[in-house]
């Protein structure tokens, strides 16, 4: 077909489908294809975990304990006779919730605040700045325990737990993105247009910072995986008998690491596969939403 | 006619570490309903500082408006709280920026961004606003506006763009355009066609319009009036015709002498302003343009000149400007 008008050449451009679209995707980002399978994958087990688990993730059997990887228990069971492919089905429910709830209020906080700071700049920014330098001086898992040790244990608080240190480490790189932007004349005529701030902030910073914003919040899934699984490792996150990735690598890993090696190994795979799998799909859309990049 | 913007002794001033420095030192001048006024200097004597004054949008850190009043319909906008101002802002003053081609948001489509202030401003609901702003593309010229609705800026040329800033400060219908240097990031054919469309539409719609520019041509051809602006002062002011045909003021005849003409033979030699613009930190109290003025003379260090209406409605601050007179006669 012969293009004459550029209403036709900007038909052909949309008329891409998604499927031609992930296609593409998937042929220039192997890596992040596989990475972004693993995440669906979770997201699927997570979804229908009441269908996909074999069993009762919660149900003690003392007649099948520390049953090996078998047909009837495919991963094993553990120390209280639960079987590890449910309690992995189930564990994902609860890795993905707190993994996507605290990366999305941490970032989305971090994403006000830090376009904020900078959209006001002079002082506000300066002292915005400076106590986001005190947060960002505790390193992650530091600051997450002092968070569960003022407000407890359970899941709330650890999302809260999470939360909190995400949000600076999300603001400071909005804010150098946003600073920029401020720059940019379109944002004074904004101004000129007679906008409120909250207005301009929202409806024209907000939406250029998005690629960035995008990145940091994939990477801040897989990082609150990891984040979750160590508190409750260390006792301070979820507690028994929810299923928590960490929480069985924590009941396994010591006692039986030599005689009933799949109770802790299970879980250590859901982790390190969950959080590869999610900085896998972040590096993919970096390199997908960066003009620089995308010539390449 | 009314008088519908008047600036008087209007002081800008910004705070940086090398010292205050006067951007805008003391200019008084109005604006009538419906009257093109040019605001003309080189890069740096304050001519967009004083539009921004206007619409008090300079920055604040380092900058400030430390005197004077701005009284728009008989109102002083610097009484006005910051919700008041955002609705003269767009509304009764609108501003066309020099860059086409960063004031548009580009994750915007165009459509959203002219809607936008439609809703804002005149309480349009969706398909009222989405009416009139197919409306106004039409009347600044872009052909196909329908389908312009759902493009974004990057789809625009350079001289689009503009037409579509300037269909969005025609688009609440204020009483006044401040246009900062709108053509200067065009090539010359565009530039032609957005100032006439810019004049035709002002006129049409009775609109007032502060041009800033430093193109003397633009003066000449759509200016009512013309401001000259030196190191932040007013120096000349006058009717497009008074400044162009007869300047009083060396500055004046200096720019004048440094654009090429049409009328001259071709070989002619330019004849540019020697010297540098002075430093706004280290003025003094004599005239700002004496290191680089071949008339000045002792009592330009020790005084500076204040405007002088020398006939009606032609204003100079120099103190030679007899002198230039005769010196041009004689020429």
């Amino acid at each position: 077909m012969a293009v004459t008008t550029e209403a036709e050449l900007e038909e052909l451009a949309t008329k891409a489908s998604w499927y031609d679209k992930l296609k593409v995707f998937m042929r220039q980002q192997p890596l992040g294809a596989i990475g972004g399978g693993i995440v669906l994958l979770m997201v699927l087990m997570a979804l229908f975990a009441d269908f996909l688990a074999p069993y009762d993730p919660e149900l003690n059997a003392f007649e099948f304990m520390l049953v090996a990887p078998s047909w009837e228990f495919i991963l094993g069971t553990d120390q209280f006779g639960r079987d590890l492919l449910s309690r992995i089905v189930y564990g994902a429910r609860t890795a993905l919730f707190v993994g996507f709830t605290s990366a999305f209020i941490g970032s989305f906080i971090g994403l006000v605040l830090g376009v904020g700071s900078a959209y006001f700049g002079g002082k506000i920014d300066l002292i915005f700045q400076r106590v986001m330098d005190i947060f960002m001086a505790f390193p992650l898992i530091i600051m997450a325990l002092a968070v569960v040790a003022i407000f407890g244990t359970g899941i709330q608080n650890v999302i809260i737990a999470i939360t909190i240190p995400f949000i600076p480490r999300c603001a400071r790189v909005v804010r150098s993105t946003a600073l920029s932007i401020r720059e940019i004349p379109y944002i004074d005529a904004a101004r000129a247009l007679g906008y409120s701030h909250i207005r301009i902030i929202l409806r024209h910073m907000v939406p250029n910072v998005m690629a960035p914003f995008l990145i940091m919040i994939t990477a801040f899934v897989g990082q609150a995986i990891l984040l979750e699984a160590s508190l409750s490792y260390l006792g301070l996150g979820v507690q028994e008998p929810t299923p928590a990735w960490g929480l069985m690598l924590q009941g396994g890993a010591e006692e039986y690491a030599e005689s009933a090696p799949w109770v802790a190994v299970w879980p250590g795979v859901a982790i390190s596969l969950a959080v590869f799998g999610f900085n896998l799909f972040g590096d993919a859309i970096r390199d997908v939403l960066d003009p620089r990049l995308r010539s390449q | 006619m009314a008088k519908l913007l008047e600036v008087e002794d209007l002081q800008t001033q910004f705070f940086t570490s090398a010292g205050v420095v006067k951007a805008v030192d003391g200019i008084t001048y109005d604006v009538e309903e419906g009257e093109t006024v040019a605001v003309v200097g080189e890069s740096g004597c304050g001519k967009s500082v004083s539009a921004l004054s206007i619409l008090r949008l300079i920055p604040d850190p380092p900058g400030r408006v430390v005197g004077g009043h701005i009284k728009f319909m008989g109102q002083d906008l610097a009484t006005l709280s910051d919700e008041d101002m955002r609705t003269v802002r767009g509304r009764q003053i609108a501003m066309v920026f020099q860059e086409p081609m960063t004031s548009l948001n580009p994750v915007l489509t165009i459509g959203l961004q002219i809607t936008e202030t439609l809703q804002q401003h005149l309480n349009l609901n969706k398909e009222e606003a989405n009416a009139r702003a197919v409306e106004l593309l039409g009347k600044v010229g872009i052909s196909d506006p329908d389908r312009r609705l759902k493009q974004y800026p990057h789809h625009l040329s350079g001289g689009m763009r503009q037409r579509v800033m300037i269909a969005l400060a025609l688009s609440c219908n204020p009483k006044l355009i401040i246009a900062d240097e709108p053509t200067t990031a065009l090539d010359v054919t565009i530039q032609a066609q957005i100032l006439e469309l810019m004049k035709d539409l002002t006129r049409e719609l009775d609109v007032a319009l502060i041009v800033i520019t430093h193109n003397l041509g633009v003066v000449a051809r759509y200016a009512d009036r013309v401001n000259v602006m030196y190191a932040g002062r007013i120096i000349e002011s006058g009717t497009a015709e008074d400044v162009y045909h007869y300047p009083r003021h060396p500055y004046t005849l200096a720019l004048l002498r440094s654009v090429p003409r049409m009328d001259q033979p071709r070989k002619a030699k330019l004849d540019p302003v020697q010297g540098q613009p002075p430093d706004l930190t280290k003025l003094d109290k004599g005239c700002a343009f004496r290191p680089r003025c071949n008339f000045a003379i002792d009592k330009c260090t020790s005084n500076g000149p204040v405007l002088e209406t020398i006939e009606k409605g032609h204003t100079v601050a120099c103190w030679q400007h007899e002198k230039l007179l005769n010196a041009l006669e004689t020429a």
